[in-house]
Order: structure tokens, then C-alpha cells, then sequence
């Protein structure tokens, strides 16, 4: 939350390229930049890559070629363990499905990522871990299921577990791969609301990637990755 | 490290039943390593352990594990008869510290009934250096006492004063053949020793003479009264009647009923002969122990004794001896070692299945940690963990079995076979196992984790499902 970073941009791509080990290129994006604290809607349909761009942006892929900053960070100069620890400390990231660690309860899993990484875990300042959880929880309307086990708990609340998760110790980038695509619509709706209020109280950027773009007028911005990504432009044809 | 640790342990329980199989497999095949080992071992240390102090074992001609099992160790029979004239006259050689005369041949209710001398209670040494203590009483003086062993105290409840009657043969029937003309009464209780001693009787060589003096000519037809002639060969004597199945006496074992009465090399029991010409020296003996005034003199007088033209007789040293049984038992010990080694094999192949397949399924969650920030090397650490945990818990429980098996089977194993094996910790060698077995554990933990690691770093954030 350093205040350089909020000004600036969250996400800077410039001539990023990405194959998987010798396969096609999957990703070719000239440009692309997210302000800071800004809430972005990135559309696209299956298997244009818009998986594999948030796994660059996470840092668990390393791009091909071209440069790509993070929090004014420039992951592509980084070791993996150094990506590692990077996206431990500032990245919050839920799936489309199965985000939960089936054997351990809803309040082990939101405390996973505080407990796997000490910085992390020092973003919460003098805020204990438990009351952190409990307030996450809270906002998330989760409260009364954290002592259940994982695989006890509906799709929808395992999504809203897992926003918890990705908002605990307020992150500065939350990544949404289709976080509500196994939802129904009012499901959807309220777990929409609520992942914006947390989000906007973090102050967190967030970047919510789904293939329903009737979802984008939520968002601050909208960007389309077939329009940015040329290698898709080029299936396309 | 401690999440990951908690992270293993929930993972392992979370898939109960194969994490309990693969436990159970690595647990029964640690059990059968470990057991083999401690049963060789406690095996070796209840024999070594039993005969201390004695020198050389002397008995009839014949096979020189059997003179030594059947004279000390109460299994089998003796190998035959040393006639009492031949022991005393050893008895007399110069580098020979002590005697202690054995009569073997009657038992009372499963029990041995020996004859013997107070220099038994005296020279007798177990483990190290244990001599024999009463709980109760004291030794055996005149004919008609007995002291008993600790569990033959115990199991039949007996005291000093209760009146015993001794049975015919080694495998005497209670009631069929006893000596009852010539009842004992219990003078003395031994203290508990942990071997073959615990489950004998004491009676003095006039005991047994007397017993079966006092009977002779009066025993129902097949059994056998004390009455044959000293040192005397008596080829083809017979009794009439005597067909013998019903002693309990197997024909190829002379000697073996008894040995106050049997002559060496007589396989068929031979007719009474007047009892009073042997109502005080006991014609025959089944084995005596011998120490000698220096160690040097054993090996010599072993030779001399072997070498003895009047008398065929077979000395041991019980050390040699046992040494010769551990070479024998060697082959069978290495055998049942490498079934222990093979089963821990497919103990760990199983462990390896159990954790290779659940791997797929597993992908999901894999991704999951890397997302929360866990690096490639942590899930190999994961999966790791989980192998060794599942082993730790196998050795463990196969440990706890093994002791525990032993423990319960050591009253079994003892009334069968008379060897009493210590529950004991596992020693360095065992330690040395398990030590292998878990580290090979953990190597199995990496080939799942190899993989676990490739897919995890080829998938990113979105396994292929």
C-alpha cells in the first residue's frame, strides 16, 4: 500500500509474449495498464487465454518475452521463488471453482495465506489473525460457517470463503478468474456486491476476468482481451 | 514447517481409510522384520543366557545339540544313559572343579522331574551371573523331597509341604503310571529364573530310585520300574507285555523315559530286576554338568572325555554348541530376514499406489497452494512429508506390535517350546531397519512429489482436469 504504488499503475504489460514451453504462442499483448485501486472488467471467451494472462500477472507462469510490472514490480526479471513470495504478499486470487483446501475448515483456509507467508501476515499490523479472519468473514457474511469443513459448504459459500481468503490482510491486487460463473443469477448479484464493498474497502485493485460480459457495467473499466491479446486476433482469423 | 506438518497430517487424515491401509501394510511388514529379529535374538539370549557357568555337558554317545537341549534346555530327550560308576569316576578327574549329576525321565503333570544333587542350587549360574535363590524353602535333603520350580509353583499352586507324585515318562499322563508308592512332599520354591528351571522339579538320585524302586515289578505291564543292571547291556530283554506305546516312550529315544533305569544302547525295556540292589545308587544318570578349574583344562578334558574308550560319551561345550544351533538356524533366520525385507517392499510399493493415484485428484488443490503464495518446493515437501508420515506411523505401530505380539505370545511361546523370550526394546540392528525403511519411505514420497511438482509448475493456476 505504498502510496507510489496506488498513484501509478497496478498492472503495466508492454510487448508481453507467452507459449507454453515450445507450443504456440498463446498471449501477445502490446499494451495493456490497470491504474491502482481501480476495478476492471477483463472479458473474453473460453480459451482466449484470459487463464493464462492471470497466471503471468500472479506470477505463477513466467511470460516468454516482454516486460510485465506489478505493483511496480517487474515480474519477468524475477526468480520463481521470488514470484512466489511476491504473490503470497500482494496477490489474492479466486477460481472459478474448487478454491478451498478440502480438508482443512472455511477459517484454516482464509488464514492460509497469512500463515504460508510472514509478510503477509505482517500486512495485518497489530490486528491479531483471528480477529482478521472474523472480519473478513463478517464482511463476506461468513461468519457462522467458519468452523465447517470445506466440503460441507455450498458452491456459493466456498466462493465467498475463498474471497475472504483472497482479501485477507488486504492485498493491493485481487484477481477474479470467473469467480461466479458456477453461481446462479442472485447468487451471483450478492456475491458480486459484497467482493466489491471488501474490495473497495482494502483498497485493493481488483481484475475480475469472466466470459459474461453482461457483468462488465459493474466494473470501473472494461477491456476485452481479444481486442488486446493479437495472438488471439490471429486464431480468430 | 509447521503448517506443512498440519498441512500433511490433515491432508493424510482427510483420506482415512487408504492413509490407515498404507499404515497397516508398512506396520505388518515392519512387524515381521522386527519380530523375526527379536525372536532370533531373544531366542539366543534366553539359551545363551541359561547356562552360565557351566562348562561342559556330558552325556551318551549322540548328537551333541540333543545331549545339550534335552539335558538343559528340558526339549526333547537326552541322548541316552551315562551309568552312575562312569560319572563318579569323572567326577574324581583333576580338572574338574564340580559335577552335578542330572536323572531325567519322569515328569509330574507336563512337568520334568529331574535328579539331581544340591550342587545343583549351587552351581547353576543364568544370565549374568544369577545364581539360584529360593522364594521359599531350601534344598532337597532326603528322598522324598522336592524343590520346585517358580511357575511350576505357580501354575499348579504349590507350596512348601504339598504332596506330589511323580509320573512315568516325560510326557506322563496324570494318573496313568504315576510313582504313587512313593510319594515327594515340596521342600523348597525356586525363585522365578526366566528359564527352562522355572518349569522343572528337583528330587534327589534317591529320590528317583526310591520311586521307582518302590514300585519295581508292580507297574502295570509297558512302564517302567527301576529295575536294571548297573552298567549292563542287555540285549532283546524283555518283559512280558511290554509293547510300549502305552509309557509314552518313543523306541528310537534309549534312555529317554528313564534314565535311572535304562541302560545305554538298550532300545527295549528290560524286566525288573530286584529293587533293593538299587534302592541307593542310582544305576544311571542322563547328563552331567561339569565345571572345571580353568578354562584352559575344558577343551582338553572335552577331548578326553569324547575320547573315553570304557564309556561312549559326548562332552559340549553349551556355547560351542549353541553356536553350531545359531550357523544351523543362520539359513532359516536369512530366509524369513529376506521375506521381512520383501514384504517392507511391498509395503512401500503400496504406499506409493496409495499416494501416486490420489495425486489427480489432488491437482486441484495443488493449484490451490500455489495461488495462496506456496512455492513448487513445498508442495514436493508436502507430499514428502506425507510418505513419511504414513511410514513414521507404520514403524511405529509395527513396533508397538511386535512388542505387544511378544508380550502376549511370550506365555504361548514359552509353554510350547519351553524358550522364554524377553520383551525387549529394539536393538541397534533394529533401529538400523527402521532407519532404512524410513528413509526409503521418504523416497517414495518423491516420486509422487516429482510429479506433483511437474504438473504443478506445467498447470500454473488451472489444472487440466
Amino acid at each position: 500500500m505504498t502510496p507510489e504504488v496506488r498513484l501509478g499503475a497496478a498492472i503495466s504489460i508492454e510487448g508481453l509474449q507467452f507459449a507454453y514451453g515450445s507450443g504456440p504462442r498463446v498471449l501477445d499483448i502490446p499494451s495493456l495498464v490497470i491504474e491502482g485501486g481501480s476495478r476492471v472488467f477483463l472479458h473474453g471467451p473460453s480459451g482466449c487465454g484470459k487463464t493464462t494472462l492471470l497466471g503471468i500477472l500472479s506470477g505463477v507462469l513466467q511470460a516468454t518475452s516482454g516486460e510485465v510490472r506489478v505493483l511496480d514490480r517487474d515480474l519477468v526479471t524475477m526468480s520463481g521463488s521470488q514470484r512466489d513470495s511476491f504473490r503470497a504478499e500482494h496477490v489474492g486470487y479466486v477460481f472459478q471453482q474448487f478454491n478451498l483446501i478440502p480438508y482443512l475448515s472455511a477459517y484454516d483456509n482464509i488464514a492460509l495465506p497469512c500463515r504460508l507467508d510472514a509478510r503477509r501476515r505482517a500486512r495485518l499490523g497489530s490486528t491479531s489473525l483471528d480477529d482478521a479472519i472474523r472480519n473478513v468473514a463478517a464482511q463476506l457474511d461468513i461468519s457462522a460457517l467458519l468452523d465447517q469443513t470445506s466440503t460441507t459448504l455450498s458452491v456459493g459459500q466456498q466462493q465467498r470463503v475463498a474471497a475472504a481468503r483472497a482479501l485477507i490482510a488486504a492485498p493491493e491486487l485481487v484477481i477474479c478468474d470467473e469467480p461466479t460463473s458456477s453461481l446462479d443469477t442472485d447468487r451471483r448479484d450478492a456475491f458480486l456486491a459484497l467482493l466489491a464493498s471488501s474490495v473497495a474497502r482494502a483498497n485493493a485493485t481488483l481484475l475480475f476476468v469472466s466470459h459474461d460480459a453482461s457483468l462488465g457495467a459493474r466494473f470501473d473499466q472494461q477491456l476485452s482481451l481479444p481486442t488486446l491479446n493479437r495472438s488471439s486476433r490471429a486464431d480468430a482469423a | 514447517m509447521k503448517l506443512l506438518f498440519s498441512l500433511a497430517w490433515r491432508s493424510l487424515r482427510n483420506r482415512p481409510v487408504t492413509s490407515m491401509l498404507t499404515v497397516a501394510a508398512v506396520a505388518l511388514s515392519i512387524t515381521l522384520l522386527l519380530g523375526v529379529e527379536q525372536a532370533r535374538r531373544g531366542m539366543r539370549e534366553s539359551f545363551t543366557g541359561t547356562i552360565k557357568g557351566t562348562d561342559l555337558v556330558v552325556g551318551a554317545r549322540g548328537g551333541t545339540l540333543q545331549l545339550l537341549l534335552g539335558s538343559v534346555f528340558g526339549i526333547g530327550s537326552p541322548t541316552g544313559s551315562v551309568p552312575y560308576a562312569v560319572y563318579e569316576q569323572w567326577a574324581q578327574h583333576p580338572a574338574i572343579r564340580w559335577t552335578v549329576p542330572l536323572a531325567i525321565g519322569d515328569s509330574h503333570r507336563g512337568y520334568r522331574v529331574i535328579g539331581t544333587t544340591t550342587g545343583l542350587f549351587e552351581h547353576w549360574r543364568y544370565r549374568s551371573s544369577g545364581t539360584l535363590s529360593f522364594a521359599t524353602g531350601q534344598v532337597i535333603a532326603s528322598d522324598s523331597d522336592v524343590v520346585i520350580g517358580s511357575e511350576v509353583a505357580a501354575k499348579l499352586g504349590y507350596g512348601v509341604g504339598s504332596p506330589i507324585t511323580v509320573g512315568h515318562g516325560l510326557n506322563a499322563v496324570a494318573g496313568l503310571g504315576d510313582h504313587e508308592s512313593h510319594p515327594f512332599r515340596v521342600v523348597g520354591v525356586l525363585r522365578q529364573t526366566f528359564t527352562p528351571l522355572d518349569r522343572a522339579l528337583f528330587v534327589t538320585l534317591d529320590g528317583i530310585e526310591a520311586m521307582h524302586g518302590a514300585e519295581s515289578g508292580t507297574m502295570p505291564g509297558g512302564t517302567m520300574p527301576g529295575g536294571t543292571m548297573p552298567g549292563g547291556t542287555m540285549p532283546g530283554g524283555t518283559m512280558p507285555g511290554t509293547v510300549m506305546p502305552g509309557a509314552g516312550l518313543p523306541p528310537a529315544m534309549p534312555g529317554a523315559a528313564s534314565p535311572a533305569g535304562v541302560m545305554p544302547g538298550a532300545t527295549v525295556p528290560i524286566s525288573p530286576a530286584p529293587s533293593n540292589v538299587f534302592q541307593d545308587e542310582p544305576r544311571a544318570l542322563s547328563a552331567f554338568l561339569v565345571g572345571t578349574k580353568t578354562r584352559f583344562e575344558t577343551l582338553r578334558l572335552q577331548r578326553e572325555i569324547n575320547q573315553y574308550k570304557a564309556e561312549p560319551l559326548t562332552a559340549v561345550i553349551p556355547g560351542v554348541t549353541l553356536a553350531e544351533l545359531w550357523k544351523t538356524l543362520g539359513t532359516i533366520e536369512g530366509g524369513l530376514r529376506l521375506v521381512g525385507a520383501l514384504t517392507i517392499v511391498v509395503g512401500l510399493i503400496g504406499m506409493l499406489v496409495a499416494l501416486y493415484s490420489s495425486l489427480e485428484a489432488r491437482r486441484r488443490e495443488m493449484a490451490v497452494l500455489r495461488a495462496v503464495g506456496a512455492r513448487p518446493s513445498m508442495i514436493v515437501a508436502l507430499l514428502v512429508l506425507e510418505s513419511g508420515l504414513l511410514t513414521l506411523l507404520g514403524c511405529a505401530l509395527g513396533i508397538g506390535l511386535v512388542m505387544g505380539g511378544f508380550a502376549l505370545a511370550q506365555g504361548v511361546i514359552e509353554g510350547n517350546t519351553g524358550v522364554h523370550i524377553a520383551v525387549q526394546v529394539p536393538g541397534a540392528l533394529e533401529w538400523a531397519y527402521i532407519a532404512v525403511v524410513l528413509t526409503a519411505g521418504i523416497l517414495v514420497g518423491l516420486v509422487p512429489a516429482w510429479r506433483a511438482y511437474r504438473s504443478s509448475l506445467a498447470d500454473g493456476l488451472s489444472p487440466r482436469l
